[in-house]
């Protein structure tokens, strides 16, 4: 497969995605812009777009982008792979693990 | 698209910084009281210092909804003796958290003979965080069980509908932690900052403070910042100061990346208070106290990741085969202890290995009675620091706690590198003002040495607000020496004038890793004065090649700053201490005795004319706590009332 043209980029910082953004629902109204302390985001050029992820690797996973974000499900949080919970059904005995993937 | 290399991608090109950029502006702000910080600590002082009628200006370096330790959440109003279900005596209760710093669980009757708690920011916590909660109410945050989610859990009080919490009350014993509804109190505490008309800046950055003529030890008179979104520099004229800021979290932390960045604090907390403080000639205790790092997600689980951490109370560990460890359940029999003494803690260890327990534990959510699974499930963990987020995880991933135990991550997640501290205890020396050694200074939260928790930051803000109003009405204006602020622009703006060399994470890196070989748990003075002769090099050779991009990355270049003058001041301090001490987590080499009576002492640092001087200041400095406390507040009004 030849692909027609590929930009050349830096590797991402690890996490890079630990939030995704359902633009089907997201505003775009960047309320999760002001509430990050950290500014891990920033408004999209195009005006009603969700925001840009541009230092995840500052994010310190407060979780208030998603909680104080006024369209429910417009943001979801992507806990990195390495940090997903497990847990057990007390009858049955079957380990669970977090593995919901957005993308 | 969600991220910057999704943009890139796409579009062909970089998006735009999205704020207009002016990095010499400048702007000069007159007011009254000056509040370094907005977090919890910073906005109760600019509330308590408005309600005195003085103008108030509040700066802080995110937004003041959500900035802080306590902007997302908290579940404990801790140290609440004159809480009306409270079983002791609020300045009794005062001495004994005094002499036990940072206790949350069941709190040892004796007096030892060395201590380094705060007895002055103690004391005031205990006379006054329950005038602050209920405050916190007047102003809607939610301190009580309104809708009664929680009939029927213990602890619960039907007449006041207040949730105490076994945290240091074994049995029922004291009933001073109060549980409360922590994610309504941020932007309640903005809102009231802005109805009293406190000017806020957010997305700035303080840099130094200002004072008279520009003489080191003088009265602080204003400080400097930046817009840390826009570059555009601030000059605040002020008569009185509250330094509100936070600690530093990141001082032996080699990256923020992989996920590490989380204990309790955001890579924000980088002790730009102490370092300016001390620049400006502040004389300050416990600045060679350290501690382990606490590492939240990607290292480690811990903190809240897995059962039993903090705030999991009353919930059971038990091992992989269903069987309860012999762990304490942060409950009301333990009074909320979360480790075991160490003897049973080896014992499970041991039993690991021959095979009496197996790995790995669970949280037994499904075995607690309803109500209380409820209370630790949906309030403690929904209300905490940054749990809700965790919990709504949890659920979404299907994780139901009436049928699900939780999986531990003890001992199979490994320790956090005994290298790897936090400068966690160290600040100004204050008075029973809250006051600094430098006029027109004052202190609050965590900038305090031995500071508490949020109730902690919350009573000794509205203290020191109050305080700083009250000396403010007594001053008259004071000018601000120019050619300091020319300085401090220099400094500033100088990695925005360079356009390649180091950037702010490899420095930040440098710094950490010389913390990590000379100020670790292996203490000598040869190490302390080879760490100091690196970061001199540093300071030296590769501070005069920083560079950033923008002006967030300015931000965290500066902040990078304070952290190797902090890193420094750890140092200087911990040379001056020679002898090891138990509650200090400090112990040396070359001085190995512990605890000598000779260094039962507050060892002290501070500038004069640039030069380190060294002091003591002895153990217990305060004095009389209640009649101290009862001498400085005779005109303490209580609980406010709305004029």
């Amino acid at each position: 497969m030849t692909q027609k043209k590929l930009n050349a980029l830096p590797n991402l910082t690890t996490p890079n995605r630990q939030a995704v953004f359902n633009p089907e629902i997201c505003i775009g109204c960047n309320r999760c812009v002001e509430v990050c302390q950290v500014d891990v985001y920033i408004p999209n050029p195009v005006k009603g777009d969700p925001p840009i992820i541009l230092h995840p690797d500052e994010c310190w996973y407060c979780g208030c982008c998603v909680l104080d974000c006024p369209c429910p499900g417009a943001i979801n949080f992507n806990w990195p792979l390495q940090q997903r919970g497990s847990w057990k059904d007390k009858v049955t005995g079957r380990v669970h693990r977090d593995n919901i993937a957005f993308l | 698209m969600t991220n910057w290399h999704d943009f890139v991608g796409r579009k062909g090109t970089t998006p735009s910084w999205p704020y207009p950029v002016d990095y010499d502006k400048e702007n000069e702000i007159e007011t009254d009281v000056l509040i370094i910080g907005g977090g919890i600590a910073g906005c109760w002082a600019a509330i308590s210092a408005a309600r005195k009628g003085v103008r108030v200006a509040l700066v802080e370096k995110g937004d003041t909804v959500r900035s802080g330790a306590g902007g997302p959440g908290c579940d404990h109003w801790g140290q609440c003796p004159a809480n009306p279900h409270s079983k002791v005596d609020p300045d009794e209760w005062a001495k004994i958290i005094a002499e036990h710093p940072g206790t949350m669980a069941e709190i040892p009757k004796d007096t030892p003979e060395v201590s380094y708690g705060n007895g002055i920011g103690s004391q005031i916590q205990c006379r006054e965080s329950y005038d602050t909660l209920l405050e916190m109410e007047q102003m809607g945050g939610q301190i009580r069980d309104i809708n009664d989610e929680y009939l029927g859990a213990e602890g619960r009080y039907d007449d006041t509908k207040f949730m105490i919490s076994p945290r240091t009350s074994p049995d029922h014993a004291n009933e001073i932690v109060i549980r409360i509804w922590g994610t309504t109190f941020k932007p309640a505490l903005k809102k009231e900052c802005q109805r009293l008309g406190v000017q806020i800046f957010d997305r700035v950055m303080v840099t130094s403070l200002l004072t008279e003529d520009g003489r080191q030890g003088a009265r602080v008179v204003g400080a400097t910042g930046f817009n840390n979104r826009t570059g555009e520099f601030i000059i605040f004229k002020s008569k009185a100061a509250v330094l509100a800021a936070a600690g530093d979290f990141y001082m032996w932390m080699l990256n923020t990346e992989h996920a590490g960045c989380r204990q309790f604090r955001s890579r924000n907390a980088t002790g730009d208070g102490l370092a300016m403080a001390w620049k400006a000639g502040a004389e300050l205790v416990l600045m060679e106290k350290t501690t382990p790092l606490l590492l939240g997600t990607g290292y480690r689980h811990n903190w809240y990741g897995g059962a039993g951490d903090a705030s999991y109370e009353n919930l059971q560990l038990v091992d992989a085969n269903g069987r309860k460890l012999p762990w304490p359940t942060q409950g009301w029999a333990d009074g909320g202890a979360m480790f075991p003494p160490p003897d049973v803690l080896e014992s499970i260890r041991r039993g690991i290995f021959n095979g009496k327990w197996a790995l790995p534990f669970y949280g037994d959510f499904p075995g607690m009675p309803d109500i209380e699974r409820r209370v630790t499930w949906d309030l403690m963990l929904g209300q905490e620091s940054t749990t809700k987020i965790i919990t709504s995880t949890y659920e979404r991933a299907g994780f139901d706690p009436g049928r699900h135990l939780l999986q531990n991550y003890t001992f199979i997640e490994g320790e956090t590198h005994s290298q790897w501290r936090t400068a966690r205890g160290g600040g100004p020396v204050v008075d029973w003002n809250l006051k600094t050694t430098l006029d027109g200074l004052y202190a609050a939260g965590e900038q305090l040495f031995s500071f508490g928790d949020h109730s902690f930051a919350a009573a000794t803000g509205r203290y020191a607000g109050r305080k700083a109003a009250c000396y403010s009405t007594r001053v008259g204006e004071s000018g601000i020496c120019r050619e300091q602020v020319d300085q401090e622009k220099k400094r500033i703006y100088a990695p925005v004038k360079r356009t390649g060399g180091i950037e702010w994470k490899e420095l930040n890196a440098g710094i950490a890793r010389t913390m990590q070989y000379f100020c670790s748990e292996y203490k000598t003075e040869l190490l302390f004065n080879m760490g100091l002769d690196t970061l001199k090099e540093i300071e030296e050779v590769f501070v005069p090649r920083l560079y950033a991009l923008d002006p967030h990355k300015l931000m965290r270049s500066i902040e990078d700053l304070s952290m190797l003058t902090h890193a420094q001041m750890v140092l200087h301090a911990s040379l001056a201490r020679r002898a090891s001490s138990r509650p200090l987590n400090f112990y040396r080499i070359d001085y190995p005795e512990i605890d000598p009576p000779e260094w039962s002492k507050f060892v002290t640092i501070k500038l004069e004319n640039g030069q380190i001087k060294t002091g003591d200041l002895p153990l217990r400095y305060w004095g009389d706590m209640k009649a101290n406390y009862e001498a400085h507040n005779r005109d303490y009004a209580g609980v406010y009332k709305a004029k």
